[in-house]
């Protein structure tokens, strides 16, 4: 989004530009100096600085969360059901491990990370509508905050259901948090969009397809035959 | 087992490799007796469909006998004899359920390539690069077959597999084609090219009604297929001053009711565009070459319908879309709906209507395939159609070649 602070810093920055241009002299060539980093903030949304020396600020700021939709061809009630047991999250998320539901809306949550890393995290149901909606979130403390959303509405024409996921996964404020959590998280947007395919998968053809594990000639480390 | 691999560009190689296991609960397990080479194939051969990796196992047409089933397979049993479509479909998808088989939503393992590039993605498809599911092939000894309990077809004992093996790929896809033409009693269909989909294109339209179908080609072992087999008036537009007006003249001004592009993106041809064409795609400035669709937009009666089973994989350049609009014409294309046409077609081969293995001119081992993709790509040996005998009924390569079709057939001249 086109912030206003961002047309103002074009602008500002634009216009010191302007003056060194008109008055070419060597203090306002120290002005236009000033004024192009401000262009490039407004229009970027970045300043020009080496992407290190400002993340420290920027990780302050959660991402938003991720959302996406999909439409199964089954009934609201098959689809909540097969959510609402929670241990067969993992069947079609990839960053989770296990989830074992521990009752009263209290679930506890192990996250696959690639280097091997256990993140484990509770978390609770914060509303439950049958065959509607379902939204939990991770408990206060936890190394990750975790919470998600899924929606579940009729589709037009009788084509099933439309399944509408909101997620998001983000390292907690802590140190180890920051640590732990970087390895699994954000959620991306592919990520939790091609959950969303597994889902669909299993719901609608009973298995997720797969080509792990056939047969193939030799390969190479480097497609370089085919960099496609 | 042994497997055609693809190694890179024009780069094929009879490696060994571990024998396929189910990996899904509706997976089987079929012992290959018949394996063709396809035309798409020779797409793949000189390195226009990206996202093949070295490695990948070839070919999508292939039939034999099933020798395992998974759990959830229950119409099956080991000893089977099935065809197997080339496209994979789960069978209870939005789409399968409507029988556009290749549209299937749960088939493609890789389907968020194939998303990326073309907005949505198609089913998987046999041995046809990641984009299209990376599934392993079926010019190999063994291939795992995915959603076996709605794909393969039983084959009656007493068909001989060259009578059947084509319903996986290139009898479909031709008779949808015509299908796809919507074609009236009498109208005139014009056929581009009488490679294996055209021949079978051509045999369907007379099937469904055609008056007159016209086929276009340069090979005078096909043109000699199209006009003996196929019954077709033919045009060797290399001998002609232009496909458009001759088409024209042939049909007394009016055009072809219906065009076919069973050509698709390696087209070849004699004028100017083909030879800019073929200039933007050696140096990857374009993906396809689009002649003969092309000829057939501007060929094509007003109103008529233009139908392209021939595979396009990119942005097409100077299409003339104007013309398309300008004439008010249908265009409808796209990879077949295999699953759709397997009982009907099966039913007119075992009826006597047609011998589909009047198209091979070429049985080979499986070893053979280096040579036979080099021939088939080259149209050398008036190759036609490959089939490969991965069980060493093939024959040595000398020895197997000049089947019913192509040489001999021919009634009367083509030019």
């Amino acid at each position: 989004m086109f912030r206003v602070g961002q047309a103002a810093m074009i602008a500002s920055g634009a216009a010191l530009v302007a003056l060194a241009a008109r008055q070419r002299s060597w203090p306002i060539l120290g002005a236009a100096l000033a004024g192009a980093p401000l262009i490039y903030r407004g229009a970027t949304g970045r300043w020009p600085l080496p992407q290190s020396l400002v993340r420290r600020a920027s990780e302050a700021v959660a991402p938003a969360p991720v959302e996406t939709a999909v439409t199964i061809g089954r009934s609201r009630a098959e689809l909540y059901a097969f959510w609402r047991r929670l241990k067969n999250l993992p069947r079609f998320m990839r960053h989770l491990d296990e989830v074992i539901d521990l009752g009263g809306g209290r679930s506890h949550w192990t996250g696959k990370s690639p280097l091997g890393f256990r993140v484990e995290w509770d978390a609770e149901i914060v509303e439950e509508r049958e065959e509607q909606l379902l939204s939990w979130r991770s408990l206060p403390g936890s190394l990750v905050h975790s919470a998600g959303t899924v929606l579940f509405e009729d589709a037009a024409a009788g084509r099933g259901t439309v399944v509408r996921v909101s997620m998001e996964l983000v390292p907690s404020g802590n140190a180890l948090g920051q640590a732990v959590g970087r390895v699994l998280a954000p959620l991306t947007e592919q990520q939790v969009r091609e959950d969303l395919r597994r889902f669909k998968q299993l719901m609608e053809a009973g298995e997720i397809p797969t080509t792990d594990g056939q047969p193939a000639g030799e390969r190479s480390l480097i497609n370089l035959h085919n960099p496609l | 087992m042994k497997a055609v691999c693809w190694n890179g560009k024009t780069d094929i190689r009879v490696e060994t490799v571990p024998d396929p296991e189910i990996l899904n609960p509706r997976d089987a397990i079929v012992r290959i007796t018949s394996t063709a080479i396809c035309g798409s194939d020779i797409h793949l051969y000189d390195g226009y469909i990206p996202t093949l990796k070295k490695g990948d196992i070839l070919g999508h047409e292939f039939m034999g006998e099933v020798v395992e089933v998974g759990r959830e397979v229950d119409n099956l049993r080991p000893g089977d004899r099935v065809v197997v479509p080339f496209t994979i479909a789960c069978g209870r998808c939005f789409f399968c359920r409507q029988g556009l088989w290749s549209a299937c939503d749960n088939s493609n393992p890789n389907a968020w390539m194939m998303q990326k590039a073309y907005g949505h993605a198609g089913s998987g498809l046999f041995g046809y690069s990641h984009m299209m599911g990376g599934y392993a092939g079926g010019q190999a000894e063994y291939a795992r077959v995915p959603f076996a309990d709605v794909g393969p077809l039983r084959i009656p004992d007493g068909l001989e597999d060259e009578k059947v093996l084509f319903l996986s790929d290139v009898f479909p896809t031709g008779y949808m084609a015509a299908e796809n033409c919507g074609i009236q009693p009498g109208d005139t269909v014009a056929v581009w090219g009488c490679g294996p989909v055209g021949l079978f294109a051509i045999q369907s339209a007379w099937m469904l009604g055609a008056g007159r179908v016209i086929a276009i080609d340069r090979f005078p072992e096909r043109l000699l297929l199209a006009q003996s087999w196929g019954r077709a008036e033919v045009i060797g537009y290399e001998e002609v001053d232009g496909v458009v007006a001759t088409l024209r003249e042939m049909t007394g001004g009016f055009g072809p009711d219906a065009c076919i592009d069973a050509v698709g993106m390696e087209a070849h041809g004699t004028t100017v565009d083909a030879l800019y064409d073929k200039a933007k795609q050696s140096v990857h400035l374009a993906t396809d070459r689009s002649h003969a669709l092309r000829e057939a937009i501007q060929a094509c009666r007003k109103c008529g319908t233009v139908s392209i089973p021939g595979v396009y994989g990119g942005l097409l350049d100077k299409v003339p879309f104007g013309a398309a609009f300008g004439k008010g014409l249908t265009l409808k294309m796209g990879q077949t709906h295999v699953h759709r046409y397997l009982r009907p077609l099966l039913e007119r081969i075992v009826n006597g209507e047609i011998d589909p293995s009047r198209i091979i001119t070429h049985r080979l081992g499986l070893e053979d395939a280096p040579w036979g993709y080099r021939t088939f790509r080259d149209k050398q040996d008036n190759c036609i159609k490959i089939v490969l005998k991965p069980d060493g009924n093939g024959g040595a390569r000398r020895r197997s070649n000049r089947g019913h079709g192509g040489n001999g057939q021919a009634r009367g001249e083509w030019t």
